[in-house]
This record gives C-alpha cells, sequence and structure tokens, in this order.
C-alpha cells in the first residue's frame, strides 16, 4: 500500500516532512484513497451482521404485519385482505385475552418474587467463605438446562399422584394436593413456580456480577465505621446495585412476555387451548402455525410484538435512562 | 476477568484469608442449592429405577439400582443422532454470532464515522423486542428460501437473535483497548485490519469466549425455532429429543426420567467448566 501510494504521489516520500506531527500515518495527499479504504472496511466488516440481521429479524417482523392483514391458511399469496379484522377477532377471543392475563401474572409475579430471591441469595454467596464456588455452581445449575428438559422434568414431578404428591402426604399436607398442572384455577401459579425455578439463577448471576463491581474499599470503610452488616448492604451495596438490578428486570421483562417452551411442554394441550395456561407465544404457535390460521396468527405476533416494545420503550425511557448515561458510582435512590 | 473489569476493578483481593463462614451462612446456602438441585438429582436418579418402582413409591431411592434405562436410551433411541444435530447447529451458530459480532463490534468502537450511533442503535434495537414475536412469519420466510429441513434454517435466525446482545458486550470491551496500542501498530505498518486481527483478537478472548458460550448455550437449549423449522426427524435436536420420547413413550416414566438426564447433562458439564467466564464476562456488561 505504502509503496504504491508513493508511486502515484511523488512528492510524499517516507521522508516527507511531518512538520512536527507525530509520525505520518496518513499522508494529506492519500488522504482521499484513505478515507474510501476506511468506509470499505466499515462497510465490509459490518454488512454481513446487518444483512443477517436485517433478513432475519426485521423482514420477518415487517412481513408479519403484511400478513396479519389478511384472511390466509398459508398457501399461495394472501388476497382475502381483511384489514384489522384479525386484531379484532383476537381481543374478542376470550382464551387470547385469558393468555394476555397469564402473562401478566407472569411478568409482575417473577418481577415481584424472583428479585427478592435473587437479592437474598446473591448477597448470601457474596459473603466469604469456604465452599462458596460449589454454592454458586448449584445454583445457576436450574438456569443452564433447557427449558424443555426442566418442563418435561417438573411434568414428571408434579404429576397426578407423583413425587410432590407423596411427598406433601408423608408430611401431612395431603389436603393441599392438586392436580398442579390440570386444575384450571391452579396451572398457572405452578407454572409461574417452575418460571421461578428456573430464571432465578440468571437474576443471581447478573447481580453476583454487578456485586463484584462494589468497591471493597467503600464496604470495608463503613463497616470499620461502625455500620452493621444490614446498614452496608442497605446504604451502599444495594444502591450501587441499582442500575444491575434495573438491567435485569427489563430482561426478565421481556423473557416473560414471549416465554413459550416451559408452558408448551409442561401443561396439557387442552388445559392450554382453554386459555388456563396459554401465554400469546403458546396462543400465536398454537393457532398460526398448528392450525395454519397464518393471517390470524401473524397479528398476534405483531400484539406480541408491539406489547413488548412499549413496554421496553417505557422501561428504557423512565428507568434505564440514567444507567445507559450514567456511572454506577453515582447515588441512584 | 475480563480487561475492561480489570481496568475499573480495585485490585483482586485473592490474598485475603478464605475464612469459614458461620454457621448460618451454610444453612442458607445448604437450603438454596438444595432447592436448586434436588428436582435435578431426583430425574438421574429416578432413571435408575423402574417405571413399576416408580409408581409405587414416587419419592423413594432406586432398589435395586437399574441401568437398563440409561442403556436402553443410548443404545436404541436416537439419542446420539440428535446429539450429534445439536452440537453441528451450535456450533455454527456460535462460529457465526463471534465472527459477525466481532466484525460489526470493531467498526462500531474503533471507527468514527457519521452514522455510527445510528447503526448502533440500529442493532440494539434488537433488545427491545422478543425475537420470537416474528418467528411465524420467519418460518414462511425460510419456505420460501427452500430452507425448512435444513441446519441453515435453525442457525441463520439465531446468529441473527443473538447479534444484539453480542454487540452490546462486545463493543465497551473493544473500545477498551488503549488507544496507544492501535498507534503502535499503525507506527510499525499494520493497518486497522491488522490492529484486529494481532491484537485485538488475542486481548479480547475472554470477551469472545463470553457471547460464544451464550450463544452456544442458548443455541443448545433452543426449542420453538427448531420445532417449527425442523419437521424431519433426522434433523432433530436434543429438546426436540426429549419431547418427542416424553410424549412418545408416556408410560416409561423410567425411560422418559433417563433420557431427560441424559439430555441435560451435556449442560451442566459445559456449564461447569464456564461458570467463572460466564460471570467474569458479565461483569462488563452489567456495568453498562
Amino acid at each position: 500500500m505504502t509503496s504504491t501510494n508513493s508511486t502515484l504521489n511523488p512528492a510524499g516520500g517516507a521522508s516527507a516532512p511531518p512538520a512536527g506531527l507525530r509520525p505520518a500515518r496518513r499522508r494529506p495527499s492519500s488522504r482521499g484513497a484513505e478515507n474510501r479504504r476506511k468506509w470499505y472496511e466499515i462497510i465490509g466488516l459490518t454488512t454481513p451482521a446487518v444483512i443477517v440481521y436485517v433478513m432475519f429479524v426485521l423482514v420477518p417482523m415487517g412481513f408479519a404485519v403484511y400478513y396479519s392483514l389478511f384472511r390466509w391458511r398459508g398457501v399461495g399469496p394472501p388476497t382475502d385482505f381483511v384489514g384489522f379484522d384479525n386484531y379484532v377477532l383476537a381481543f374478542e377471543d376470550p382464551i387470547f385475552l385469558d393468555a394476555l392475563r397469564n402473562n401478566a401474572i407472569i411478568v409482575v409475579g417473577s418481577l415481584l418474587i424472583q428479585g427478592p430471591i435473587a437479592l437474598g441469595v446473591a448477597l448470601l454467596l457474596n459473603r466469604r467463605f469456604r465452599g462458596r464456588t460449589v454454592f454458586r455452581l448449584l445454583v445457576f445449575v436450574p438456569y443452564v438446562l433447557a427449558e424443555v428438559t426442566v418442563g418435561i422434568m417438573w411434568k414428571l414431578i408434579l404429576t397426578d399422584g407423583g413425587t410432590v404428591d407423596a411427598l406433601m402426604r408423608s408430611l401431612g399436607l395431603g389436603g393441599l394436593v392438586q392436580a398442579w398442572l390440570a386444575d384450571l384455577d391452579v396451572v398457572i401459579w405452578t407454572l409461574l413456580f417452575v418460571l421461578t425455578w428456573k430464571y432465578v439463577g440468571f437474576a443471581i448471576i447478573l447481580l453476583l456480577a454487578g456485586l463484584s463491581n462494589v468497591p471493597h474499599e467503600l464496604t470495608e470503610a463503613a463497616a470499620i465505621d461502625g455500620a452493621s452488616w444490614w446498614q452496608v448492604q442497605r446504604h451502599i451495596t444495594l444502591p450501587l446495585l441499582g442500575p444491575t438490578i434495573r438491567i435485569w428486570m427489563f430482561l426478565s421483562m421481556i423473557g416473560s412476555l414471549q416465554v413459550f417452551d416451559v408452558i408448551w411442554v409442561t401443561s396439557v394441550s387442552s388445559v392450554r387451548s382453554l386459555g388456563a395456561s396459554a401465554t400469546m407465544a403458546t396462543y400465536m404457535v398454537d393457532n398460526g402455525f398448528f392450525a395454519r390460521l397464518w393471517g390470524y396468527g401473524n397479528a398476534v405476533a405483531v400484539i406480541l410484538f408491539v406489547i413488548s416494545f412499549v413496554a421496553a420503550l417505557l422501561f428504557q425511557r423512565f428507568l434505564l435512562r440514567r444507567d445507559i448515561q450514567g456511572a454506577i458510582t453515582r447515588r441512584v435512590n | 476477568m475480563t480487561v475492561a473489569a480489570n481496568a475499573v476493578l480495585p485490585p483482586p483481593s485473592k490474598r485475603r484469608p478464605v475464612s469459614w463462614g458461620n454457621p448460618l451462612t451454610y444453612a442458607l446456602a445448604l437450603a438454596v442449592a438444595a432447592v436448586s438441585i434436588a428436582p435435578v438429582v431426583y430425574v438421574i436418579v429416578g432413571g435408575f429405577r423402574t417405571t413399576p418402582q416408580i409408581v409405587a413409591n414416587p419419592a423413594g431411592l432406586p432398589d435395586p439400582w437399574v441401568f437398563d434405562n440409561y442403556a436402553r436410551v443410548l443404545t436404541q433411541s436416537d439419542f446420539w443422532g440428535q446429539a450429534f444435530n445439536s452440537a453441528v447447529i451450535a456450533l455454527g451458530t456460535t462460529l457465526g454470532v463471534v465472527v459477525l459480532g466481532v466484525c460489526a463490534a470493531f467498526v462500531l468502537a474503533r471507527y468514527t464515522f457519521r452514522g455510527r450511533e445510528a447503526l448502533y442503535t440500529f442493532f440494539t434495537l434488537g433488545l427491545l423486542f422478543p425475537a420470537g414475536a416474528a418467528i411465524l412469519p420467519l418460518y414462511l420466510m425460510l419456505r420460501d428460501l427452500n430452507l425448512i429441513n435444513s441446519y441453515y434454517a435453525v442457525i441463520l435466525p439465531q446468529i441473527a437473535f443473538a447479534l444484539p446482545l453480542t454487540i452490546v458486550i462486545l463493543r465497551p470491551f473493544l473500545a477498551a483497548i488503549p488507544r496507544e496500542l492501535e498507534d503502535a501498530a499503525a507506527i510499525d505498518g499494520t493497518g486497522r485490519l491488522g490492529f484486529l486481527w494481532l491484537i485485538v483478537l488475542p486481548l479480547s478472548r475472554p470477551a469472545l469466549v463470553t457471547v460464544g458460550i451464550l450463544a452456544f448455550v442458548a443455541s443448545w437449549n433452543a426449542f420453538l425455532l427448531p420445532l417449527l423449522v425442523l419437521g424431519d426427524v433426522n434433523l432433530h435436536t436434543l429438546p426436540l429429543g426429549v419431547q418427542n420420547f416424553s410424549s412418545q413413550y408416556t408410560s416409561d416414566t423410567a425411560g422418559i426420567l433417563a433420557f431427560t438426564s441424559l439430555a441435560m447433562l451435556p449442560a451442566l458439564l459445559f456449564f461447569t467448566f464456564a461458570e467463572k467466564q460466564i460471570v467474569g464476562g458479565l461483569q462488563g456488561a452489567v456495568k453498562g
């Protein structure tokens, strides 16, 4: 490259006086070539990622909007234009409204149950004691297992007359035994329990990573000044964890809105189709893919997308903004 | 431990003596650990029982221990084929995510140009909505592209889904590499691409491993996308296999337990080795 340039530009050899600047890597006269090369690099390096991302994330989303305006069984091009009828149908279907309610239960339930548990466990496992690493590993186990595995596992454990029932009877709690996964009123709470068990480890991982960023100097200084363990956590650790907690809430919310796998393999399809355990995602797949109502399914996809997007934007606007701007040492409460 | 984290963290306090915690700490930690792994242990141990044993006493221990269920799954079922499919898809996804992600993140971290922040926002938009929402039109598109029932139908979308998070994790990491190193490389006659290849890639190995692990685990565990696009049984991955097996042999509880145990084993082993790396790599990310 250098040799090519010096032939193009006889005036500027390697000895061209840089006029007191640091060794020039871009000679003024080859700026245009350099600039063009920079753009080649930018385009060359980003294009593959942009293409894959646009093609498999954004374009499908656009098609979903288009298909959702048709009554279409997925064969041939869509022709039966129905406008927003599919959307109206969805919001008139009690099963879909149940799915919405279930998603709301899962979002709120996950935040309210997992948050405090994860915080407690993270603070516990952040203390220094022998064998801490092993305990950390054990706590992460449920999170790393495939959703399907977890679902099947709990389905076997919670089956009628299964392990949980047997254990409860032997503890004298036989009266509380339910049809955990078949009772229409109980199933969503059972699933919330399974989801909590599965995902609380993720919150713990994030919080432990956040805790390791809390400077020891601060907590030690406070302890030396006579602050109790609880006071240190309350006034130093927790405020410093604020950003981590909010990022977890954000990810948890998005995840809860699209939850599919665990619900799908755990709940009996008849229970799901009655709305007791349906979520927006299972409803979408049941109707769009398996019942071949492609136009309708895509309308549900768009609703799921819009709800997630709006929730994410609101969250970002009101809670996450200062984290993205700010340093973590700033007090946030 | 990441470079970015090292630059900000106080010196690691490894010298501090690790003491035995107080009994309450242990009691709580034991309780938490028990809740986490009891169901997993139950499934693994249950695989060593027979279905009549399980029906007679759902919460008991194997008596006697039988190895037949595991042997049956490993020899008669499609376990190995499904494990192979899972491995091909997960490795392909990981490779794609790391290569495409590091290229894009490198540009977003080390080049100044008009539209850079717009491009970054464009990628981070992907974090704002669930990829699952696009699954139906994605299926239709893959069908039109004749990609259904191929590894690509899973690999390509999974790369796309993973890119936003990958870029968000990698960008601050690549940006933290000192400017002086780039200047020094330039003085030695190395261009920006040489800098990427010779200096950035080796230095950012911890971050690359982290995003690689995240992509691998997500792909290994994926269910919905493979369920829709892999109709051909010979292409089924392990999660599909677990579901097939459990709905096909409903009455064979012991067999299902064995199959489920075997399917979760790779993930458990893998995670045991990678745990430190994941937590270390996330430290940079949660700092924002």
